[in-house]
Parts: structure tokens; sequence; C-alpha cells
């Protein structure tokens, strides 16, 4: 378990390494055409999140991971 | 300054009430700076809880990127919750947590306390505004208030741009106080649940309830850190990696929840409320892509979450917005959860071993696969408002973790699936 965890660890150190070393990557501020639409947002569904967050939370043994996964309510 | 911030505010809020009673808002210049959501959720398990959140949202524009975020959640809880005892091929009594009362569960069924209700009122609110070029700043914090569990926390990040902002890295920090003071006081851990059937009158069964309680309430910390890295790829990608970590302190054990004793014919002897550990580290990883795709939007998210606690998940979610006709849209999504079981995870305790350090029986940290399908239904209306439908089916299939189920047990239900309905109206203006 530890092992796979190490491996997993390694594998997205290296993939976020090879990101911020390409520079090819990302676009002219003058391309940000689609990328400035609302529906491109990380976040472009707020309180569907944060509905969804607070059953899932609720349901299961796991939280977190797109925002904080502390405490907050006693459904838990 | 702060007039018209106060200004802005009593204008949020009379658009507000405008809102909910459906009369038009004179829409002043005040109000162009605010942008709120509204949503209403109704989810409804086959047999089991029913609950109603109502949530609502404001976001202020203060000028010069300086915004504040105001929400307030309400929900309300009904119905019955599995209190974690094994289901018996005849009926069981019960004794309500509060000590007051019982009920009876029929013959093959699983135990659920049908007297779930609960009521919450949250208020959270946050700042954000630019620090210095390329640097971004926000701090926060929320109210979360029930019948017997309160909540109070902090929140504060910093964010910094780099490559034209093609790439963004954040740091965020969150702790939150919560303290709990369930009705009838918390049970000291592996105590018995005793039925007043076992007693000659009120006063030796309410002695020896009062001798099984611990405390009257206890409380949990938890910080939270999370390390965002968000990545443009090109003009139509966009990717978000987060690992989290999440530290919690305190009582963690649900004060509601029993752990069946069995022998060895499978018949339960007596049941014991639930221990759990006092301490938990959580951690995970996030990664999240936005695609543009001729016209379409795909949202596909992975997430990997693992905890000292032995449970370790997999959750993808993908989200897919098509265009439908001229102004609406229609957007499938599916989700898929797996996790393993808790290390203290055991649907039931066996008479003739030992009792461990800790054990529960609340199938929500046992091993589990879950799914949920739905799509959303949206369009955009005039002065770019937005009302969108949402529907969605989410089944949760507990599994047998190698558990050998003695006796009787091996002819009921111990890995009984939930199924939830979930329906929502969401109203941006």
């Amino acid at each position: 378990m530890q092992y796979k965890k190490i491996i997993a660890g390694i594998t997205l150190a290296l993939l976020l390494g090879q990101l911020s070393a390409c520079s090819s990557l990302g676009v002219k501020p003058w391309e940000r055409d689609i990328m400035a639409k609302e529906e491109m947002a990380l976040n472009s569904a707020p309180l569907d999140n944060r509905l969804d967050d607070h059953i899932y939370f609720s349901k299961e043994g796991s939280s977190g991971g797109r925002s904080f996964a502390g405490g907050g309510c006693g459904c838990n | 300054m702060q007039l018209k911030q106060l200004a802005n505010i009593s204008a949020a809020l009379a658009a507000a009430s405008c809102a909910v009673l459906g009369q038009q808002a004179q829409a002043g210049t005040l109000l162009d700076d605010w942008q709120f959501n509204s949503a209403i959720l109704l989810y409804n398990e086959t047999d089991r809880v029913s609950a109603a959140e109502a949530v609502f949202t404001a976001r202020g524009d203060f000028g010069d990127d300086k915004y504040l975020n105001l929400g307030l959640v309400v929900d309300a809880l009904t119905g019955a919750s599995a209190t974690g005892a094994v289901a018996q091929p005849y009926v069981q009594s019960f004794t309500r947590p509060s000590g007051r009362g019982s009920y009876e569960v029929a013959p093959g069924d699983t135990p659920l306390d049908d007297t779930f209700h609960d009521t919450r009122v949250q208020l959270d609110a946050s700042w954000e505004q630019p620090l210095a070029p390329n640097w971004r700043i926000s701090g926060g914090g929320h109210l979360s208030k029930e019948y017997d569990y309160l909540s109070l926390g902090l929140n504060g990040s910093i964010a910094r741009d780099f490559n034209q902002k093609n790439t963004t890295l954040s740091l965020g920090l969150a702790y939150s106080h919560d303290s709990i003071e369930p009705e009838g006081g918390i049970a000291a851990p592996f105590a018995p649940m005793l039925l007043r059937s076992s007693f000659a009158d009120d006063e030796s069964y309410q002695a020896a309830f009062a001798a099984t309680r611990d405390r009257a309430d206890d409380t949990k910390d938890t910080l939270d850190m999370l390390l965002g890295l968000t990545q443009v790829i090109n003009r139509d990608w966009l990717m978000q990696f987060n690992y989290s970590l999440s530290v919690a302190d305190g009582y963690m054990t649900d004060p509601f929840k029993l752990v069946s004793v069995v022998n060895s014919n499978g018949e339960v002897q007596q049941n014991l409320y639930e221990s759990r550990p006092d301490k938990r580290t959580k951690h995970s990883l996030y990664w999240q892509n936005k695609l543009h795709l001729s016209g379409s939007y795909l949202d596909a998210s992975y997430r990997y979450m693992w905890d000292d606690w032995e449970l370790s998940s997999h959750t993808a979610d993908v989200k897919w917005r098509l265009p439908l006709g001229q102004s609406w849209y229609v957007e499938p999504q599916l989700r898929y959860y797996q996790q393993s079981a808790a290390e203290f995870y055991l649907p039931f305790l066996q008479q003739d071993e030992p009792v461990p350090q800790y054990a529960s029986a609340d199938y929500r940290i046992g091993k589990m696969s879950a799914y949920t399908l739905g799509a959303k239904f949206g369009t955009k209306l005039a002065a770019g408002n937005e009302l969108s439908f949402r529907i969605a089916m989410y089944q949760q299939t507990p599994e047998n973790d190698g558990v050998t189920a003695p006796g009787i047990l091996a002819d009921v239900e111990l890995y009984e699936k939930v199924t939830a309905v979930m329906a929502q109206v969401s109203y941006s203006f």
C-alpha cells in the first residue's frame, strides 16, 4: 500500500514537473476567449458542488479534494 | 467606503427578499455589482432519510478585483438512518439514543432509527482581493448550527500567477472547531444499549442508563491544508491538481451508532455503542480537467483519498455540458465512487472474541461502491440570469469485506443497498 502511494506521488511529481518545464503550455493573453467563459471555470457550478460535497460528506467515508475536507456539520 | 459597503449589503438583502417574494427587484446601480445564486435540493432515500437543502449566495464586486462572498444554507433532515445493528429473523427492540422511548424492527429488516431529524443553518463569508501584481489572497469564516452540533471555522488562501497567468499556485489553510452535545449525552465506548423492559422500574432503568453515559458533550478540531496547481494547457484545456491534508483531533465516534454482539449462531446477544479513534489524518490527490470540445464543455475529475484509518477511495466524476437548441444546454453527469473499509469497521462483533480497541458497524466507513447518474438542464434568461434543473439517482452498494456470517446471519441482508433520488432547481440573477 505504502509502495503504491510512493509510486503515485512520484508519477504526479514528474507530471507536474513536465507541466511547469514545458514553455509551450498555455495561451497568449489574446487567446483567452474560451478560457474566459464561465463554463470553463474550474468551479463553474459552485452551488451544485456545494450541495454534492455536503451529501457525499454525509454518506461516504471520504471528503475534500476539490476544496477543504474539514468539519462543518454533524452529519457524518 | 464602509457606508458604501453597508449600502451594497442592504441592497443585496433587499434584492434577496424581493426574489423570495417573487417580485421584480428594482435593479439599481448598486445591485449591478452583485451576483446572486440560489438553489433548492430535495434528497430522498427509499425508506430512509429525506432532506431539503436551500442555498443562497451573494457575490459583491467592490472594484479593483475585490469581492465579498456571502452564503446562507438551511437544511432539514428527517427519516430513518441505519443504526449499525444487524438484522435478525425475529422482531428486535431498540432504545432511542436519548434513552427515552424505544422502537421495534421487523424480522429481516436492517435496523433503522426512525427518529432521525435535524435542522441546520450555516452562514459563511469571505473576502478576496489582489495583494500585489500576480498575487491574490482571501480570508473567510463559517458558522454552522444544528440542534446538537456547532461548527465554527476560519480559512485563508494565497495564490500566485506565473507564466502570463497560465500557471497558478495556491495554498489554502482552514481551521474548524466543532462541538457536539447529543441528546442523552455521550455513551462510554462500547457501553451497552439498555432496554427499559429489562428493568423492574423507571428509577432503576434511569440509574443504569446514566451509568452508561460518559460525558454530556465533546469537541473536534480540524486543520486543513490545500496545495493547488492550475495550468492552462491550451486554448481549450484547463487542468487543476490539488494535494490536500486534513488532520482531525477529537470526538469522531457517531453517538447514535451501534455494533451488535452475536453468538456462534449469529443471534444478537447485546448491542453496544460504537467507538472510533479520536485522531484521523486524511490525504487526497485531486485532478480536474476542463475541456472545450467543439461547442461543448467536459469536466472530468479524479480523486484518490487515503487516511490513517486505512480507508482509501477512488472517485471519478464526469460532467459534459452540451448545447441544446439556441438557449438551453443539457449536462449528463456520472460519478463513480469506491472505498475500502476503515481498519476498525466490523459488521458485528463475535461474543467469543475479545472486544477490540475500536469498532464501528457504520456502513459509511465499510467497503462500498456507489454511483450517481444524473442530468442537468439549464437556460440563459434575459439579463444574464440563469435557470437550471438537475435530477440524479445515487446508489450505494455496501460490500462484504471477507467476513463470514455465522448461523442465522447468513440468511439476512447485512449489506443493504441505499438508493436516493435528488432533484434540484437553481436560479442565478
